[in-house]
């Protein structure tokens, strides 16, 4: 039930709406729990709220990591 | 990542947990809090990765696993007795109350709605003023926002009609009953709750119980990352609070989704399946939103309705039994004829061994 998916905030319709953009479809979002979200951000969105945005920094830095570990182990087989 | 580079960072992730686990002469069980998780981990196969001594249970963060069977009766009572539509989110639908379901409780002519965001509940309200509409307010911090949200609009458009019947739930409580109990070592602390609620908000874990919690996103790798950390720091007996999932929740949550639960609702006692009363572990309406109170203005009697003794889902949801242990699994309690929420939640851990196996 706390299933939340990364959506992109493609419009602000009014004071704390907007729409995002869910695989096409373009979806109204309520960002009464994110005020300072701009579009473009990646919102996590539950229950048809915005309830976080997505820090992009943090996302590249798993990325990176998750990158070095692959790494490691493909040195390995070519051992 | 590519495919590729995916599997390879589990592999060398699988092999860190190995490395780890094998520093442990004895067991390791850690409970993944979430269910959401639960789903994750079976869907992906992830137990296959695990070594011998580590095992996952499964714990009380799944909303309709833990809401009592006398909260069914509580709202079908409400429809018939008000000719209310119940409004709510499809995981209830085909949970068993003591008289049927609110499936069956629809299919003999009851008004039932299901709705994607509590929102949409306030449409149905305005389209048939005559008519009270009650969505049933059952969820974790996640979901409660939502409904504190929702219901922040409802006063604002002065929708009367519109009611709430409270069976929320908060992770903390259950999660201190649990932490106690010796057999288990860390948590696998939920993503999307810990959203709102913050990953410093679990510190007492480490404080009161001396167990590590990681905060884990709900990719299979964010499931593996989480693990190799717990198993990390029981191996170096350091018990402390990580975020690995900190593309997505800050160290505080949301502060202002917290403000507008705190504007709306007040702690009170909840009943959990499987845990019993634990006090402060649940939300009522506070007195400036007490209209919306479906306890209140919608009065009905509802008797006690005991769970069927045969069925394990109360010690399922506390990590001292697996599905595979009860007579029923599989056999009287399917999917399609459930007998225990356990069964019926897309995210209940006897759903997810029914549908992908005990690995």
């Amino acid at each position: 039930m706390c299933l939340a998916v990364p959506m992109q905030l493609v419009e602000i319709t009014g004071e704390g709406t907007g729409k995002v953009n869910a695989g096409g479809v373009k979806t109204d979002v309520s960002l009464m729990m994110i005020p300072h979200v701009k579009i473009g951000d990646y919102l996590i969105v539950h229950a048809g709220f915005g309830i976080e945005v997505l820090d992009s920094e943090e996302a590249h830095i798993r990325l990176d990591l998750f990158r070095e570990l692959a790494q490691a182990t493909a040195g390995e087989e070519e051992l | 990542m590519n495919p590729g580079e995916e599997s390879r960072t589990a592999s060398a992730l699988a092999r860190d947990i190995r490395e780890a686990a094998a520093k442990v002469s004895g067991p390791l069980r850690y409970m993944e809090v979430c269910g959401t998780h639960t789903m994750a981990i079976h869907a992906a196969g992830l137990k296959s990765f695990f070594p011998d001594n580590l095992k996952l249970v499964s714990g009380p963060g799944c909303p309709v696993c833990v809401t009592e069977k006398r909260f069914i009766d509580h709202a079908i009572l409400i429809g018939q007795k008000y000719d209310a539509t119940l409004v709510t989110f499809g995981d209830l639908i085909k949970v068993p109350g003591s008289f049927g379901s609110l499936a069956t409780f629809r299919s003999e002519g009851g008004a039932v709605r299901v709705v994607y965001s509590p929102l949409d509940s306030l449409e149905i309200a305005s389209q048939q003023p005559a008519r009270p509409t009650v969505f049933l307010g059952v969820g974790f911090e996640t979901t409660i926002p939502t409904v504190a949200a929702t219901l922040k609009t409802a006063k604002a458009r002065g929708i009367e009609n519109f009611f709430v019947l409270p069976a929320f739930k908060t992770i903390h409580p259950p999660l201190k009953v649990l932490a106690a109990k010796e057999d288990l070592h860390g948590f696998l602390l939920p993503g999307h709750v810990s959203a709102i609620i913050g990953s410093d908000s679990y510190d007492y874990l480490v404080s009161e119980f001396h167990k590590p919690g990681v905060v884990a996103g709900f990719e299979p790798l964010d499931i593996l990352l989480a693990l190799r950390d717990l198993v990390r720091m029981t191996v170096e007996d350091s018990a402390r609070i990580l975020n690995d999932y900190k593309r997505v929740v800050r160290n505080d949550g949301n502060p202002v989704a917290r403000m507008i639960v705190e504007e709306v609702f007040e702690p009170s006692d909840a009943s959990w399946r499987g845990l019993g009363v634990i006090p402060g572990s649940g939300l009522a309406l506070r007195e400036s939103y007490a209209r919306f109170d479906a306890t209140l203005h919608l009065p009905v009697e509802v008797p006690d309705a005991p769970d069927d003794p045969r069925c394990l889902c109360a010690a399922i949801l506390t990590g001292s039994k697996t599905p595979d242990r009860c007579g029923l699994f599989g056999r009287e309690c399917t999917p399609e004829e459930p007998v225990g929420p356990c069964m019926v939640s897309s995210e209940g851990t006897c759903a997810a061994y029914y549908k992908y196996g005990a690995a």
